[in-house]
């Protein structure tokens, strides 16, 4: 089943030429890795992906983007939101405690009952492997977390809202190796559940957790393949030369 | 339903985003509406340029050609004693002082800001003011000087405090590149900082003088009231903004000297709008 | 090389110089006040009424008055300028309407505070009949402080990274329940501060309440919003300059309990402001 579907999608950022001519589709519960030097175009195609590039304000787009069928544009925005998760790129917990930080997405969504609240979170925090190590401390700031921790927390707090997909942005970028595994470990594990769609400047991190991988160069999508087909064999010369670390 | 809210939240949101607009608006109209008036017994070049004010004779003299001078001989002296001064300090504050003296001479700075005018006038005149009389061997000692030492000190913390953020915001690169090319401290500061964050600086005298030509109690206390033109600084004046504040309270509501305390209001919101917008765009020339 | 050093020294030492011609002063008018004020200062002169045509007695009524108009103040003006810096923070988009907006704020920070004396007696007191009183003198000082909340308020609210509001959003909450439950709980200090400060100005201010509030002599306490009320300001201007004869006693205190009240507000606004940058958290 296709989940999201972009035609010779085009988007700009003022004058910036962001997005040239993508087309793409993201399959249901598949690992999709993103690719790409800085400034290639990859976190705002993420960011397509849940509308968040509209706070910019010279966003324009054009070309189709469609998210289980339905034009991305005339879906309600919170609703898409609340079916299409975000992680970021740095642990960006929010100044709550921890409980209230994985809380937080299911309350603005309406849910008041404290009992219903405490399930979600715990269900939540389990599911990003966090549960055991804050469980006595729910009630503290989430800044008192390692920065690992944090952004375990991060994920929990995607995953309380039961989203359909998860979009990572370069979610390892300031973690330590340990800290890596964990996050990954836990991606690996939510793909059988979530759509998982996962930007990284971490090559090896592509290969180790994508099952199809897409290199995005300049605005455009050079490659888009098998990930072992894309680190073995890659038709694109490009592509080639970044993942063994001709220009990055 | 939380859709509706909302949408009723953010209508009010964008109703009181435009409030300061409705305000400057409304009290243009206000002001126009009572002042204008006026003008259907006196000229606006009689009004402006006539050398007597004599609001209660029989018939009106409406001319506030003294009152002008008497606000910008005020305002120049003020401005003389503030700008040098003020300027000095921003640089002192920005450039020189170490840190822990920088955070004392800040909160002083803004100590000195937050002193009602109204104390400051009551202050200048038990001290200032017999200070100036016994000096200059004057009959009076509430002078256009008197009025322009207390405003120097009610101008000097929008300045000092403009001007420095002027000084702070100088790219480190000019300073970094001036001291590599073996310039002093000061010679950086004179040749390289101070142009540099020159519009700031006249952004910051400008709001200065803003502020002393607004200034109302103060002057009315020291400045000793007289509506003649002044030949020197070491006379009685009376500014603008005394007048309308000295004798509003005995104006009949509807009378002509009531339209013309309303006109000077005119004149005065002018002045402070030109004075404000030009400082604005001085401040954010160099953005 | 030399000659240049010696340059830099006399320049520093004019610096320093002018520095001085600033900071002492102060301190001398801070000194002053509160030598001469302090013997005044009693629990009579607080809460008793003034007698003998304000050449006895106390302050009580002026301390009342100035309380109500700061209060009357605030209420008006907290609202509507904190919403305001709402629109401009959150919603304003870099255009025309936001240009002149920022220009009406600048304006309105800037009009003398005579004129808006005159404003309110022409608005509030004659042509909506509300009179001299507390409610037009309120009305005028809120609209004097909008600028000042406007202002503050938006740099607190700007200060909140850009990036809570993306999580939040992120996670599917409004643009509104966004500004409601991140924004605004984290601007709170410097909203505060603002809102303070804006205090402190209301309680200085003599010109704007002349002619739409203040009672020249009123031995009594207000009993609703419609009433004149004495104010501290306008008292100590009256007591020194219009009534001859006054202690300088009298006069002094008058001008310390004024002075303290608005220093106290800075101060507790400094200290807010102080407290909160070093428990920031991002």
């Amino acid at each position: 089943m296709v989940k999201f579907n972009a035609k010779n999608l085009n988007i700009w950022f003022g004058q910036i030429h962001a997005l040239r001519g993508v087309n793409i589709e993201i399959e249901a519960n598949e690992i999709l890795s993103v690719i790409g030097p800085s400034n290639s175009g990859k976190t705002s195609f993420l960011r397509m992906l849940n509308r968040l590039n509209e706070l910019h304000a010279n966003f324009k787009m054009s070309g189709w983007m469609e998210f289980d069928g339905q034009d991305i544009r005339k879906i309600d925005i919170e609703g898409l939101r609340k079916r299409v998760g975000m992680v970021f790129a740095l642990p960006l917990p929010l100044p709550l405690s921890i409980f209230e930080n994985v809380a937080y997405g299911v309350r603005m969504h309406g849910e008041k009952k404290r009992a219903r609240l405490s399930e979600i979170v715990e269900r939540a925090l389990k599911q990003a492997y966090l549960w055991d190590e804050v469980k006595d401390r729910l009630g503290v700031s989430a800044f008192k977390l390692s920065g690992g921790q944090q952004q375990r927390l991060c994920i929990a707090r995607t995953l309380a809202v039961n989203p359909e997909v998860i979009l990572f942005d370069e979610p390892c970028s300031g973690l330590d190796p340990i800290s890596t595994a964990k996050v990954e470990e836990a991606m690996l594990k939510l793909k059988k559940d979530y759509t998982i769609v996962l930007v990284t400047n971490n090559v090896k991190q592509a290969a180790r957790v994508g099952d199809r991988t897409a290199f995005f160069l300049s605005g455009e999508l050079v490659e888009l393949d098998r990930t072992e087909k894309i680190f073995t064999a890659p038709s694109d010369k490009r592509t080639d030369g970044y993942i063994r670390g001709e220009f990055g | 339903m939380r859709k509706l809210k909302e949408f009723f939240v953010e209508r009010f949101i964008l109703i009181c985003g435009l409030a300061s607009i409705f305000f400057v608006v409304l009290i243009f109209l206000f002001l126009a509406k009572e002042g204008l008036a006026v003008f259907k017994s006196v000229r606006p070049l009689d009004f402006l340029l006539g050398r007597n004010w004599y609001p209660i004779s029989e018939p009106a003299q409406l001319g506030i050609l003294p009152l002008i001078c008497g606000s910008l001989l005020v305002t120049l002296g003020a401005a003389i004693i503030s700008i040098p001064i003020g300027v000095a300090c921003a640089v002192y504050i920005a450039e020189i002082a170490p840190l822990k003296i920088k955070e004392v001479l800040k909160a002083g700075i803004e100590l000195l800001a937050a002193i009602p005018s109204v104390v400051l006038g009551f202050i200048g005149m038990v001290t200032l003011v017999p200070w100036v009389k016994t000096t200059f061997n004057l009959p009076t000692g509430l002078t256009a000087l008197s009025g322009s030492i207390i405003l120097a000190f009610m101008a000097m913390p929008t300045i000092v405090s403009v001007a420095e953020d002027a000084l702070y915001s100088v790219p480190k690169t000019y300073k970094e590149g001036a001291f590599a090319l073996g310039a002093t401290h000061w010679q950086t500061i004179y040749r390289v900082l101070l142009p540099a964050a020159s519009s700031g600086i006249v952004a910051a005298v400008m709001l200065g003088i803003g502020r002393v030509i607004g200034e109302t109690m103060a002057v009315m206390m020291i400045t000793g009231n007289a509506a003649v033109i002044p030949h020197s600084i070491l006379v009685p004046v009376r500014t603008l903004t005394a007048t309308i504040a000295a004798e509003m309270g005995e104006a009949v509501v509807g009378s002509e000297h009531y339209f013309a305390l309303f006109a000077i209001g005119i004149v005065l919101f002018i002045i402070s709008f030109i004075i404000n917008v030009t400082a604005d765009l001085f401040l954010h020339k160099r953005h | 090389m030399r000659n240049t050093q010696r340059s830099q020294k006399i320049a520093f030492f004019f610096l320093f110089l002018a520095t001085l011609l600033i900071v002492i002063p102060v301190g001398l008018i801070v000194v002053i006040i509160i030598q001469k004020g302090w013997p005044a200062i009693n629990w009579q002169f607080l809460t008793d009424i003034p007698r003998q045509g304000m050449r006895a007695g106390g302050i009580f009524p002026a301390i009342v008055g100035t309380f109500y108009l700061v209060l009357g103040a605030i209420i008006f003006a907290l609202p509507i300028g904190l919403l305001a810096a709402i629109y401009l923070s959150e919603y304003a988009k870099d255009n025309i309407l936001n240009r002149i907006i920022k220009l009406a704020i600048i304006n309105l920070s800037g009009v003398p505070s005579v004129v808006y004396g005159l404003f309110g007696l022409a608005l509030f007191v004659v042509f909506f009949k509300f009179g001299a009183s507390i409610l037009s003198g309120s009305l005028t000082l809120g609209i004097m402080i909008l600028p000042i909340i406007i202002t503050t308020s938006r740099e607190a609210l700007e200060s909140v990274p850009q990036s809570f509001r993306e999580v939040s959003l992120s996670l599917g909450a409004s643009k509104w329940q966004t500004i409601r439950h991140i924004v605004l709980p984290n601007a709170i200090p410097g909203i505060l501060t603002g809102t303070i400060l804006g205090l402190g100005r209301a309680a200085g201010e003599t010109a704007p309440i002349l002619f739409t509030v203040a009672a020249f002599y009123l031995p009594q306490l207000p009993k609703s919003i419609f009433d004149q009320a004495m104010a501290l300001p306008y008292h100590l201007y009256v007591i020194s300059t219009q009534v001859p004869n006054v202690d300088e006693k009298i006069r002094y205190g008058t001008a310390l309990v004024l002075l303290t009240l608005v220093l106290f507000m800075n101060l507790i606004a400094i200290i807010i402001r102080y407290n909160f940058r070093k428990k920031k958290k991002w």
